[in-house]
């Protein structure tokens, strides 16, 4: 037989099997779910899902996709947390720390509380990311970010009303188009493209009888 | 954590685990394959198919479960909904909000269209926020889109549309380029070249990566640029029909609140359907790596308003779904684990493939070393084989799981399980719709004037089978496509008096062909109340 623990959904008692996941335990129990749910492999952040275990001062976060149930865990799911997007052009957004102070400047308001890092459902050093991002240190803040699934629970927890997810986003946006290193061989291809440099070949290619493309894909070079 | 029962296993493993690296195993012969499949690949399974009897395909087969779907009942009927007060009129209508419909909505943003997007789930569920792997592109010197073409060609059994790949290759480098200079952060050296690696079936290193968050990175970026440019994006809203005009063009669509149920019109010049996949089908039995709300919809709304399939008979089984522990059965392990070095190892520790093959052809051969070459270890959810993870730390060096594959290092890590010194169980789970929506390469269905499909739902880009890091790549180069050219049909288009009349004769049609069902679709959802196993 297998074995069963004792959970809390918003406070409601159900007995589940001990190896399902918050996810699939909560369905298990009969709900369908609708919100809170996304793509059950910890990419999306559509989980995210807030626990105690009974006798346990410590409030906890994980994703409930990713999470196994605990003997007497309470559960409340934050199926959405209204984040600060601020809308801005990314053609001209510039590379500057003026663009956080413009656009986020609670960052500034951040107390060293750390309790967006210990609430991080993936583990990151979030308020390091933010201190980054304070200093217009776009390239660290977004290698430091790069792992979020912008689910919202360090904001939840933050006493400065800091969205850490979008400001994440917008230095990994920076990071992308500007301060990272461009790509020639990138350019050179596109060009090479639009200059009709393949035209040919894969005309031939379209034109080609079956018979003689199967030939080429089995006995082409293939790199090591 | 890996319990008692795999003890022996995992030290034959370990101990041929020197051996192992050095070997290079051949890859099969065009026939060795064709057997293989034959013999042991899902999509030949012929008792799992059923023949289509009403609507645009009649007399071709498909899944069991999509067939029912296709042959259902509507969720409406033509007199409950009043199309005389639609809720949104705007010239582009996008339903779905993964990667191609970001894309198409940010194209035909740009070009000037009044555009929304609506989506049953958030904006970014989607199985582009999935994919790890990586977007393929021939941008090296040492390849070309043509190369690329016969990878793809050959990979997909020979049976893509010519004029839809040439399109994916030649359009590949500039859509790297597009996405790049939206802020998409794909690994680099200090030079700015590409980290580039081998996909299976690839004869050139030519898959991009952002780390194994390939789609998740991507994805957010284009959602943020959606939200940037204030997109509309109607949340938890079902697409649950499309609306036509009366002169046949697809003219927007019938819309469901998720939460409320209510009902409202969308009417729109020109449609663009980006739903997505099929994995939560859960087709012949099989776990999914995919996404909540991948249930196939689009090819049900476009096949009910008289849009032709085309390869629907055939799916992707990615070949390394874990396995073990039973919390994550069914996840996608990344292709690129093998990339970077790991070999496929049956329970004695042999080799037993090379682990580079096409999807289709490691997914047949797991299968097979599982079923008829005592190769499997049993999980308790079936059986499974090794993917030698440590084997990365090995040949990249310490560090390189950390570095280049960080999510498949948590998945595992969460249950205890240490890949760079422990190896994986994996057997294949159902990952891709190869299938769907016939269009013409500006992205319409040849048979429904103005309706564009862009991404999963479509069919014939890859053929029979998919290359690993073509899907990432299709959504973004047919999903600007069709946002492009969506919004430029717009321009010239009136919308003449909006109907639901197909639905009433799909209905008869049925009827008609003695179809008896309890069936209702699109289907939405799937339902795992007290079903927990996926």
């Amino acid at each position: 037989m297998e074995s069963m623990v004792t959970i809390f959904l918003f406070g409601k008692q159900y007995r589940v099997p001990a190896n399902l996941t918050i996810m699939t335990a909560m369905e298990y129990a009969g709900y369908q779910l609708v919100r809170g749910c996304g793509c059950r492999n910890g990419f999306c952040g559509a989980c995210a899902t807030i626990y105690r275990i009974k006798g346990d001062k410590e409030l906890k976060a994980c994703l409930a996709c990713q999470t196994t149930v605990e003997d007497n865990m309470y559960i409340a799911t934050l199926p959405f947390f209204p984040l600060v997007k601020e809308g801005y052009d990314i053609e001209t957004v510039g590379t500057t720390e003026a663009v956080m102070m413009q656009l986020y400047p609670e960052i500034y308001a951040c107390i060293g509380c750390n309790a967006c890092t210990k609430s991080c459902t993936q583990g990151l050093n979030v308020m390091q990311y933010i201190a980054y991002a304070q200093r217009g240190e776009f390239e660290k803040c977004a290698e430091e970010s790069f792992d979020c699934v912008m689910c919202g629970v360090c904001s939840s927890r933050c006493p400065a009303g800091i969205s850490h997810p979008q400001v994440a986003m917008l230095a990994r946006r920076i990071n992308g188009k500007y301060l990272a290193p461009g790509c020639g061989h990138l350019e050179d291809r596109v060009r090479e493209i639009k200059d009709g440099a393949f035209t040919d070949l894969i005309e031939a290619l379209m034109q080609k009888p079956v018979e003689e493309l199967k030939e080429l894909y089995n006995h082409r070079d293939i790199e090591k | 954590m890996y319990s008692e029962q795999f003890r022996d296993s995992l030290a034959a493993v370990e101990a041929a685990r020197a051996q192992n690296i050095a070997l290079d195993p051949a890859r099969m012969t065009a026939e060795e394959k064709e057997r293989l499949l034959a013999a042991y690949h899902p999509d030949y399974k012929t008792e799992e198919f059923s023949v289509l009897t009403v609507g645009p395909n009649a007399g071709d087969r498909v899944p069991h479960e999509l067939c029912e779907l296709l042959q259902a009942h509507s969720r409406i009927t033509e007199q409950s909904v009043d199309l005389t007060t639609p809720a949104y009129d705007v010239d582009v209508l996008v339903i779905g909000g993964g990667g191609a419909g970001a894309s198409a909505a940010i194209e035909a943003h740009a070009a000037g269209a009044n555009v929304m997007i609506v989506t049953k789930l958030r904006i970014g569920d989607a199985n582009t926020m999935m994919a790890e792997g990586g977007i393929q592109a021939a941008d090296k010197p040492n390849d070309s889109p043509a190369i690329h073409f016969v990878d793809a060609f050959g990979g997909g059994h020979f049976a893509a549309k010519r004029e839809l790949l040439s399109k994916l290759v030649c359009d590949a480098p500039e859509a790297i380029q597009w996405l790049s200079s939206l802020g998409v952060e794909f690994d680099k050296d200090a030079d700015g070249n590409m980290i580039t690696t081998h996909g299976g079936g690839t004869s050139r290193k030519r898959m991009h990566a952002a780390k194994d968050y390939s789609g998740a990175e991507i994805m957010r970026t284009l959602r943020d640029e959606v939200l940037n440019r204030r997109i509309p994006v109607v949340d938890f809203t079902a697409a649950i029909e499309l609306i036509l005009d009366d002169s046949g063009k697809a003219a927007g669509a019938v819309l469901m609140n998720m939460e409320t149920k209510e009902l409202l019109v969308a009417k729109a010049k020109t449609v663009i359907l980006a739903t997505g996949g099929a994995g939560r089908m859960h087709y012949q039995g099989f776990p999914t790596s995919n996404h909540y709300g991948a249930t196939a919809d689009g090819l049900v709304l476009g096949y009910r308003a008289g849009a032709k399939l085309l390869y629907a008979e055939t799916l992707q089984y990615h070949p390394t779904g874990a396995a073990f522990p039973d919390q994550i059965f069914g996840a996608l392990v990344t292709e690129k684990v093998r990339s970077l070095g790991a070999k496929l190892v049956n329970k004695r520790g042999e080799v037993f493939m090379h682990p580079l093959e096409t999807r289709d052809v490691t997914a047949a051969s797991i299968i097979r070393e599982c079923a008829d070459r005592d190769g499997g270890l049993s999980t308790g959810n079936g059986e499974a084989v090794w993917l030698d993870t440590p084997m990365i730390e090995q040949i990249g060096g310490e560090g390189t799981i950390e570095a280049r594959i960080p999510a498949m290092m948590r998945m595992f890590e969460k249950y205890g399980i240490d890949i760079r010194k422990e190896p994986i169980l994996v057997y294949p789970t159902l990952h891709y719709q190869n299938g769907g929506l016939d269009i013409t390469p500006d992205g319409m269905t040849p048979n429904v004037e103005n309706l564009f499909v862009a991404g999963e739902a479509v069919g014939g880009i890859h053929g029979k089978n998919r290359l690993m890091g073509n899907s990432l790549l299709d959504i973004i180069v047919f999903g600007r496509s069709a946002g492009q050219h969506a919004a430029a049909c717009a321009k010239h288009t009136t919308v003449g008096a909006l109907t639901l009349s197909h639905v009433t004769a799909f209905e008869q049609t049925l009827e008609q062909a003695g179809i008896q069902t309890d069936a209702v679709s699109p289907k939405l959802l799937p339902n795992y109340t007290k079903q927990p196993a996926f």
